[in-house]
């Protein structure tokens, strides 16, 4: 690099952006907090909703998962499993677990009660329902 | 070695091998798992294997970042380790929590850990990379906290250097943005949009600082070129970093419930990430190639250039591949996303551990500049077998991605998820085998250790 371009110009650039951007970021942040209300679904959290969280999270289900998108890529995307299988199926899948057929990928059985079952159905039920941009995925298969 | 404190770095960087190994053994068994479905299965299912496969690389990582600033932070302020017996004690501490944490992770089934650990009372748990109990955690910001206290007592109190100023301010970061992980509320888009600052600000923000202050002291002990030109190069690398990376988190905020505007900063902020990883990459050239001096240590020489070229591969172009707001539409969550991460991770991050372990280990094990010949032409083949072996992981996940979405999402009659996965299985086989030649250079890196001099150099 040049004589003319200086060490302290390049920390001067390092620190100035650094600020400049990180408060964008907050500005951001803060406009993002408050347009969620209108887009996340949170009327629809319930008590029931939240121990489908924990029993989501209890479980590493995203280790093998994705939700939204995000997790592992082992196994189907769960966001919008609600709208694809519908309550019934998913909680007699879940207890029919594993298959135990020979070389596919398998699913333990994770011991759940009937409450719990509900639970996350209705965890699958909010978390569809959050309205997503270009309602992503792009189709139902997720 | 400069200063007799330096040596604590040696048992963080064992420890770093070490649990690469494992890292990494469990990625063997699930890159099998994505074929056969049912192997090691219901001892060890996918979840619990990838559990230990991410955790164990963040945490060797770690232990060898600490190990990088322990000997790097001596040598730049002129003075002894404000306490190498904190350092030794921190050390243990950190080994033996994070060990327990795997064994639970292997040992019982994660909701048993997760009640356990008592989750109930401050529940982080089951959330990606940050499947730690809630209270290995608080040992993390524990042993983070001590180490800060550590180094930052030996900078503030002898010679300040740009480059021991950056890693500070990287590894302050590095502990700052891991107490999200403690923000943990009901409403999934928010704990997502938080995540996210754990994660992304990590691995595209502050760890950057950690990578770039590493390699620009690797750089002024092996080319000899001025410190006042490095640490030139390094201001505007990491202000490049920021500047496009901060806001660049936006591209995680595309699908997950936040607004429509995301997609404009998001594609456009991270459209500019890969500027600084290829400013790294002219730089490191640049440097060698203007060399003052001829270190005996090419190993050396050979990671750091490695790490300059692999992470603006695998963080710039691959990273750049997939997020732009109307691509990642479709790429978003597929194999593509792993295809960028393993290579991302390998060139910015493991490589940039090994190189500081190449640059230092001589030191800390003889006192010499440089291992013999024979132990530098197999790190040099480590090098290559892994670098190698990542390039074709990367590229088959990649064909495998763009096949998964092609079938599963961009079709008029779109497949299920595990239809398409039976439709990829070819690419899962080749990535395996991909994987098994890594192992082998893994290895070869090890036996490096051990290898003897040649007879009649021994004897010279």
């Amino acid at each position: 690099m040049s004589e003319t371009f200086t060490k302290s110009m390049a920390r001067n650039i390092y620190l100035g952006g650094s600020v400049f951007f990180f408060l964008l970021f907050l500005a951001l942040t803060f406009d993002t907090t408050s347009a969620l209300p209108e887009r996340d679904n949170r009327g629809a959290i319930t008590p029931q909703v939240a121990l489908g969280k924990k029993v989501w999270e209890e479980n590493d289900c995203i280790g093998c998962h994705t939700l939204l998108g995000e997790g592992a890529y082992f196994a189907p995307e769960l966001g919008n499993v609600y709208e694809r299988r519908g309550p019934d199926f998913i909680k007699a899948w879940i207890a029919a677990m594993p298959t135990r057929a020979e070389g596919r990928r398998q699913m333990p059985n994770f011991n759940l009660t009937e409450e719990e079952l509900d639970a996350l159905v209705a965890f699958f039920k909010y978390s569809g329902e959050i309205k997503i941009a270009r309602d992503w995925p792009p189709n139902i298969e997720g | 070695m400069q200063f007799k404190s330096q040596a604590v770095a040696k048992p963080y960087f064992y420890a770093a091998i070490g649990l690469f190994v494992g890292q990494i053994l469990f990625g063997l068994i699930m890159g099998l798992q994505y074929v056969v479905g049912d192997f090691l299965f219901p001892a060890i299912p996918f979840n619990v294997a990838r559990m230990v496969h991410t955790n164990l690389l963040i945490v060797w990582l770690l232990f060898g970042f600490m190990g990088a600033a322990y000997y790097l932070v001596p040598e730049e302020s002129e003075r002894e380790l404000f306490s190498p017996k904190l350092a030794l004690l921190m050390f243990w501490i950190f080994l033996v929590a994070g060990a327990l944490t795997i064994v639970g992770y292997l040992a019982v089934p994660y909701a048993a850990l997760a009640e356990l650990t008592g989750n109930d009372l401050l529940p982080t748990m089951g959330r990606e990379f940050l499947e730690q109990p809630t209270i290995t955690k608080l040992g993390i910001v524990v042993v983070a906290l001590a180490f800060l206290f550590n180094i930052g007592m030996t900078i503030l109190t002898g010679r300040k250097t740009v480059v021991s100023i950056v890693l500070l301010t990287g590894l302050v970061g590095l502990a700052v943005f891991f107490l999200f992980s403690f923000y943990n509320p009901t409403n999934l888009v928010l704990d997502k949009f938080y995540w996210w600052w754990v994660v992304h600000l990590w691995v595209e923000g502050v760890w950057e600082l950690i990578l770039g202050a590493i390699l620009a002291f690797v750089l002024i002990k092996v080319t000899g070129v001025d410190r006042e030109i490095i640490e030139k190069w390094l201001y505007v690398i990491i202000a490049m970093t920021l500047i496009t990376g901060i806001v660049g988190t936006g591209h995680h905020y595309f699908w997950i419930g936040t607004p429509e505007y995301w997609q404009w900063w998001g594609s456009i902020f991270s459209a500019l990430e890969p500027i600084p990883f290829f400013m790294m990459t002219v730089f490191a050239f640049n440097m060698v190639n203007r060399r003052r001096r001829e270190h005996p240590n090419k190993a050396a020489v050979l990671w750091a250039l490695g790490t300059a070229v692999m992470a603006f591969l695998g963080a710039g172009v691959w990273g750049f591949l997939h997020t732009l707001a109307p691509v990642n539409y479709y790429t978003h969550g597929t194999q593509i996303t792993a295809a960028h991460g393993h290579m991302a991770f390998y060139g910015a991050y493991v490589l940039i551990v090994l190189t500081m372990i190449s640059y230092a280990m001589p030191y800390l094990r003889h006192n010499a500049p440089a291992n013999h010949g024979r132990s530098q032409v197999l790190e040099m083949w480590s090098f290559w077998l892994m670098t190698v072996s990542i390039v074709f992981i990367t590229l088959f996940l990649t064909a495998a991605g763009i096949l998964q979405i092609w079938l599963q999402r961009a079709s008029d009659t779109p497949m299920s998820f595990m239809a398409a996965q039976d439709q990829i299985a070819l690419f899962y086989w080749m990535r395996e085998v991909a994987g098994l030649v890594f192992f082998v250079g893994l290895m070869l890196y090890i036996w490096s250790y051990f290898v003897k001099p040649k007879e009649h150099a021994a004897a010279a």
